[in-house]
């Protein structure tokens, strides 16, 4: 229903690292809605991106925009301001303070117009943090310290995190990595349960192409800082080039 | 409801406040004066742990415990400004107001970089008092008596009635940096502590957490160095040197940054250990000092402030 409706453009972007080149001429346009994931091979330039489009990187050369908005140069905490959320492949939590704490601090940030004098556990607070963490299953790990808890766990605070600002569009970071093969499926069962709630854009970076499959609508496919493939999930992965240089699998040539 | 009340941070500190200023009645006028200066230097580490909430440690806090001193201490001379709460209050103010204008070059580093640049703006202030003569040079200047709304107190009472209001004002500052400590930006100073990137991705600046910090802190250490020449009737550029800042950063790793009185009974600590070591081992008293130290560190890392957490947090749960 909202589809259709421009949310990030990237416009000839491109970024060198001396001699390596990890952006060439990158163009797409994501829009509202969208559950796009990015693949590729180490080096191919999926979180060089992403580091982009959060501003932790700046391209040499192109622009980016999220709702028409140039926002190229603005610094990762503007660009979450204005509506851009990412989460990591290390998580990036508050180890020493219990999950609660984690997402108590991710609202606040969130809030504006703090008060100093104002005890942040107040019980409007604390009725949201109950509403997230039942939203990302997470309840029984609510008053544990977070350097405890187990992987899975662990990137699902750091999403949940991300998601607490409410933002226009949501980048994870390899979701999965460094999770085992049995929970992956139920960690993305979760994600994708959380994040269904509201129409949010999804683009992530993955390199499990079962989950790819199972959880995107579209698929950008990255090989040496170029974008090779974007469309529809089914046709990207069944893409020659992508077959050939991102997912392995050796693509059936005609004779 | 009891548990509740006991529970309150107004409730702990006005009971703590009371007894205190009953018992300073009945204790003896030296006592009376070690304790007013533990809580002049007790300020100066609450402004550090603020910092350290923030993962920021000061080296150079006698920096703003000298620039308290001094206006307290010219208002006193130059303006014949002598009440001692508008001093106190003036010299939070007016230092807080500096920390305010250096805190975004500070902000800008972390770890032994802000550490020694902090250090480095006490030292400067050092080597700037000790030369100018009109305000002493190396020997400082003698504060006129203070008053007390107007009412100069007899000898006698002098030393009580600045006992009673340092621990008011001293009160008072508690219960507001208690409330920031809880508040959203007070936990997202400790935030900052952990992950600074992390931070700033969620959408807040840890520049402006440390700014605000340091602020507080330089409010807090002008405080403490105004009350602390008041106390005295005498300041000088020693309030500034690097060995003052020094004594500053003890109380703090002493007390560590999870308790608000923790930070007094290790600036108590600190001032007994320098009475009585002066008594009775002259001389010793870095000595004492640095066996302390060691053993803090080693056995309560987290400092005494830590036992304070602890008890009360089963005190919660209860």
């Amino acid at each position: 229903m909202s589809k259709n409706i421009n949310l990030l453009k990237a416009e000839g972007i491109n970024k060198c690292f001396g001699a390596v080149v990890a952006a060439k001429d990158i163009n797409m346009t994501i829009q509202k809605g969208e559950r796009v994931s990015l693949i590729g091979s180490n080096g191919a330039g999926k979180t060089t991106f992403m580091n982009m489009v959060t501003g932790y990187l700046k391209p040499d050369s192109g622009n980016i925009y999220l709702k028409n908005e140039n926002i190229t140069f603005l610094n990762p905490r503007t660009i979450t301001q204005k509506g851009i959320s990412r989460s990591f492949q290390i998580p990036q939590i508050f180890e020493p303070m219990s999950t609660w704490e984690n997402i108590l601090i991710a609202l606040g940030t969130s809030q504006k117009n703090h008060s100093y004098f104002k005890n942040a556990r107040s019980k409007e607070n604390a009725d949201y943090i109950n509403e997230i963490l039942s939203r990302f299953s997470l309840h029984e790990f609510a008053h544990r310290q977070v350097s405890e808890l187990p992987g899975g766990v662990r990137k699902l605070l750091d999403i949940a995190m991300a998601l607490v600002r409410k933002p226009d569009i949501l980048l994870l970071d390899e979701p999965t990595s460094g999770v085992g093969a049995e929970e992956k499926y139920p960690l993305m069962d979760n994600i994708a349960k959380a994040l269904s709630v509201e129409n949010l854009t999804v683009i992530f970076v993955e390199h499990d192409m079962d989950i790819v499959q199972n959880y995107s609508e579209r698929v950008i496919a990255f090989y040496q800082g170029e974008i090779i493939a974007d469309g529809k999930c089914d046709k990207v992965l069944k893409d020659e080039n992508v077959q050939e240089f991102v997912t392995g699998k050796t693509p059936k040539r005609a004779k | 409801m009891p548990l509740k009340l006991l529970n309150n941070v107004i409730f702990q500190s006005i009971f703590l406040m009371s007894l205190l200023i009953v018992v300073g009645i009945f204790i003896p006028n030296w006592l009376v004066f070690v304790i007013t200066k533990a809580i002049a230097y007790g300020l100066v580490g609450l402004g550090i742990i603020t910092l350290m909430r923030g993962g920021l440690v000061s080296f150079g806090q006698g920096f703003v415990f000298g620039i308290g001193g001094y206006t307290a201490g010219l208002l006193g001379t130059q303006a014949g400004l002598t009440d001692a709460m508008l001093l106190l209050f003036i010299s939070f103010l007016f230092t807080g107001f500096i920390g305010l204008i250096i805190a975004p070059l500070l902000a800008r580093y972390r770890d032994i970089f802000f550490a020694m640049l902090s250090l480095a703006f006490s030292m400067v202030l050092y080597g700037i008092l000790i030369k100018i003569d009109a305000i002493g040079g190396s020997d400082g200047f003698v504060l006129p008596e203070s008053t007390y709304f107007g009412i100069s107190p007899s000898p006698e009472y002098a030393d009580y009635i600045l006992y009673v209001v340092s621990i008011l004002m001293t009160g008072v500052v508690s219960i507001l940096l208690r409330y920031y400590y809880n508040s959203t930006p007070g936990l997202i100073a400790l935030a900052v502590r952990e992950n600074e990137l992390r931070v700033e991705y969620l959408g807040s600046s840890a520049f402006n957490v440390t700014v605000l910090n340091f602020t507080i802190a330089a409010g807090l250490g002008g405080m403490g160095g105004a009350l602390n020449g008041i106390a005295l009737g005498h300041i000088d550029p020693e309030f500034t040197y690097w060995t003052t800042s020094g004594e500053f950063v003890f109380i703090s790793i002493l007390a560590g940054y999870l308790s608000v009185p923790a930070v007094f009974l290790a600036a108590l600590f600190l001032e007994l250990v320098r009475s009585f070591s002066g008594r009775y081992f002259p001389d010793t008293w870095q000595l004492i000092l640095g066996v302390f130290l060691i053993l803090s560190i080693i056995f309560i890392p987290s400092g005494i402030g830590s036992f304070f957490k602890q008890f009360f947090d089963k005190f919660k749960n209860k």
